[in-house]
């Protein structure tokens, strides 16, 4: 390490922050709408990798509209809606059609939504082909920002930062600043009670989970700036989700932030200082080491059972 | 009889006689009976008068998907170009298409259902060498035929397969030789995903650039399969500053490396690089853009110029869709089929030890890569090419070695 000059080290700490903080942007957006669909509603949800794709291949077909009109660089905002529409809308028909016939059943909503993620992976096969796919990016997403001629900040990386934390202080807002979040945590809380002062919890539970679905969808809109698209893209996401929300305890908003910083910086300092497999190991045997103690996850629910 | 009538006659005798020699020439049937059924076939395969049974053995479901259809496509391209010029010994090749959905122990369990059950006499297929490996046991009990196509880590040979594509000496000494010289590069990175591939393609290209080139393996890292995330290992490559990387990513991988490669800065203005890992096919999912002034080291490019190649575009665009990449192992997947003809037409008989035998030394000079011949440990002699990448999704080939013998196992790399 010492063969380098204390610029150079300068600038390689300072990209490594950031690719630190943008390693935590990609994990935060991954796992909020699991944490949304987990944390509040207790559904194992194994299909969420599959509505990152959905919001994935979205992005993608309005990238092959928008080149034909020529509007490439307009278009990537507009496109994020869209997909977070579209995924909300799968996600409200899944929860009416599959999801609410076994709310008394929790463990077998990981068998039903497994199977779901499989039917969906060979409807993308059948639909967009085999082969992976990429969006075209407008100009503005492409290439990196240099402070100073060492430093390159990737701009994807930024907007991706961007992006998770309009849409964690977006989840926020919702969850714990208005009336729609007031009747979910309500329903969290005490379902009957919840139904016994007036609210729909069915109606509750619709949203929620095609929120937590579109929310999905969002993520994977913004993941074609960094990955490619193909049918099985979401497996490659679901690990990784579930180990945050887990990690950081599974009804908290908070501790699914906490566990996605912690568990981004320990990945991306580890893979510096050793190879980038061994690094990942350790992650994973510090969040072992960390669960045995703590069962519940970092940020432990007060929920009453 | 009457003029009238004797130029019916005439007519009628000509159509019927040219009926005849149509027949005789373009039907199978005639040619076949050269070769009875009891004679080219002692071993009970699926052997009749007038067809051949075949097996298709590729992921048509999966991650490997991706990649494997190329090859099923080619595949059943050079057969139906087979067919259309009559066959193999007079006989039809009828497919029997069997899906390894990306699962080994699938690939092992089909591979016996097509050998036991349907006794094909020889099957086209597999693609990782995970499942070449977990169907090899099956095809040397069974004594079937398999011609595998992909590039891969050497280390094997089989009486039971031919390799069409490169091992990995082929494909890694030449173009490190060819880097070296044009760049003069004397520091190296190695990186790869982190499977039995990239691992020993690694150590071979380690040796080379440390004993026979002079040069410096800077540093060397294996990512998990799927993994997407670079930031850590960018830097690292940037703070070490190699003359070259070398890099066998694969998958989905693989494009997240070259997307933020690109984002950090890292393009082919600032940074050599050559990959072993990158086809056409790939490049549909990474971008040309991304890509642009990287070079792969390939035995075949779909952009090579030579009439064999043009040829071969043009009737897989034809059958498959304009829009449709030939990558390397496409066109080694191409090439096993015929190789098959020639191997059963050189022994006379479909029987597997008899056409194995027959095919080491046999030149296959229409193959669109150019000349290839078959090496006695069922490998090909071929050429390495050098490709830069073009933001068109194309490579323009800037080298082509001579014609490298193949060495799965070699001395003083292991």
């Amino acid at each position: 390490m010492f063969d380098y000059s204390m610029a150079e080290i300068g600038n390689i700490v300072v990209m490594q922050a950031f690719s630190g903080l943008s390693l935590f942007s990609v994990l935060l957006l991954m796992a909020l709408g699991l944490a949304v669909i987990f944390g509040q509603m207790g559904v194992i949800n194994m299909a969420h990798g599959e509505f990152m794709a959905i919001g994935a291949y979205t992005t993608v077909f309005l990238s092959k509209v928008a080149e034909t009109y020529g509007i490439v660089n307009y278009y990537f905002l507009f496109a994020i809606v869209i997909a977070f529409i579209i995924a909300f809308i799968i996600g409200y028909l899944v929860e009416f059609a599959l999801i609410r016939h076994l709310y008394k059943r929790p463990l077998d909503t990981l068998l039903a939504t497994w199977g779901l993620s499989l039917v969906m992976q060979q409807i993308f096969r059948s639909t967009f082909g085999a082969k992976e796919v990429s969006a075209v990016l407008p100009e503005w997403l492409m290439g990196s920002f240099q402070p100073t001629p060492d430093i390159d900040i990737p701009i994807n990386g930024v907007f991706v930062l961007g992006l998770a934390l309009v849409v964690t202080v977006g989840v926020y807002l919702f969850m714990f600043r208005s009336r729609w979040g007031l009747r979910v945590r309500a329903t969290v809380q005490n379902r009957v009670m919840a139904g016994a002062v007036g609210i729909n919890t069915k109606k509750v539970d619709r949203v929620t989970f095609a929120l937590g679905c579109g929310i999905a969808g969002v993520a994977g809109a913004a993941f074609t700036t960094i990955a490619s698209t193909g049918p099985t893209t979401g497996s490659l996401y679901i690990v990784d989700s579930f180990m945050v929300v887990v990690f950081g305890g599974a009804a908290s908003i908070m501790g699914t932030i906490a566990s996605a910083f912690g568990i981004a910086q320990a990945q991306s300092i580890l893979q510096f200082f050793m190879t980038s497999s061994m690094g990942k190991v350790a992650t994973l045997m510090v969040i072992v080491g960390i669960l045995m103690m703590r069962p519940e996850g970092l940020f432990a629910s007060k929920v009453r059972k | 009889m009457s003029n009238n009538t004797r130029r019916h006659f005439i007519t009628k005798t000509g159509a019927l006689m040219g009926a005849l020699l149509a027949a005789g020439m373009i039907s199978g049937s005639a040619f076949a009976a050269d070769f009875p059924t009891a004679k080219v076939n002692t071993t009970k395969l699926a052997v009749t008068d007038t067809t051949v049974k075949v097996g298709i053995l590729h992921s048509s479901t999966g991650t490997m998907a991706i990649s494997e259809t190329g090859s099923i496509q080619a595949e059943k391209l050079a057969i139906a170009q087979i067919n259309a010029m009559g066959g193999v010994l007079g006989r039809k090749i009828e497919v029997i298409q069997e899906d390894g959905a990306s699962d080994w122990p699938t690939f092992a369990e089909k591979s016996k259902k097509l050998l036991v059950n349907d006794k094909v006499a020889t099957v086209f297929g597999c693609w990782t060498s995970a499942s070449r490996k977990a169907v090899l046991p099956v095809f040397e009990k069974e004594n079937g035929l398999l011609f595998y196509p992909t590039f891969y880590e050497g280390l094997e040979q089989s009486k039971n397969v031919f390799y069409t594509g490169q091992e990995a000496t082929q494909q890694i000494l030449a173009g490190l030789d060819w880097i070296a010289k044009e760049k003069k590069a004397k520091t190296f990175y190695l990186i790869g995903s982190d499977y039995i591939w990239p691992r020993t393609s690694m150590k071979i290209a380690r040796k080379h650039i440390e004993q026979k080139l002079g040069g410096k393996v800077v540093g060397e890292e294996y990512i998990a399969l799927g993994d997407t995330q670079f930031g850590s290992v960018i830097n690292k490559i940037k703070l070490k500053k190699p003359d070259v990387i070398y890099a066998a990513v694969v998958g989905g991988s693989n494009v997240a490396w070259f997307k933020q490669l690109n984002a950090a800065g890292l393009n082919s203005k600032k940074q050599n690089m050559l990959t072993i890992s990158v086809t056409e096919d790939e490049v549909l999912g990474i971008g040309g853009e991304n890509l642009e002034g990287f070079y792969s080291a390939m035995k075949y490019f779909q952009s090579l110029k030579n009439p064999n190649n043009e040829k071969f575009v043009a009737e897989f665009k034809k059958m498959w869709g304009p829009k449709s990449v030939i990558g390397d192992v496409t066109q080694a997947a191409y090439l096993g089929p015929w190789l098959w003809k020639a191997a059963v037409e050189r022994a006379g008989s479909f029987d597997v030890d008899k056409a194995a035998a027959a095919l080491p030394g046999y030149e296959l000079k229409a193959a669109p890569e150019g000349y290839v011949k078959v090496d006695p440990n069922h490998h090909l002699e071929s050429k390495l090419r050098v490709g830069k990448w073009l933001a068109n999704g194309q490579a323009e080939v800037v080298y082509e070695s001579e014609l490298i013998k193949p060495d799965p196992f070699p001395k003083g790399y292991q």
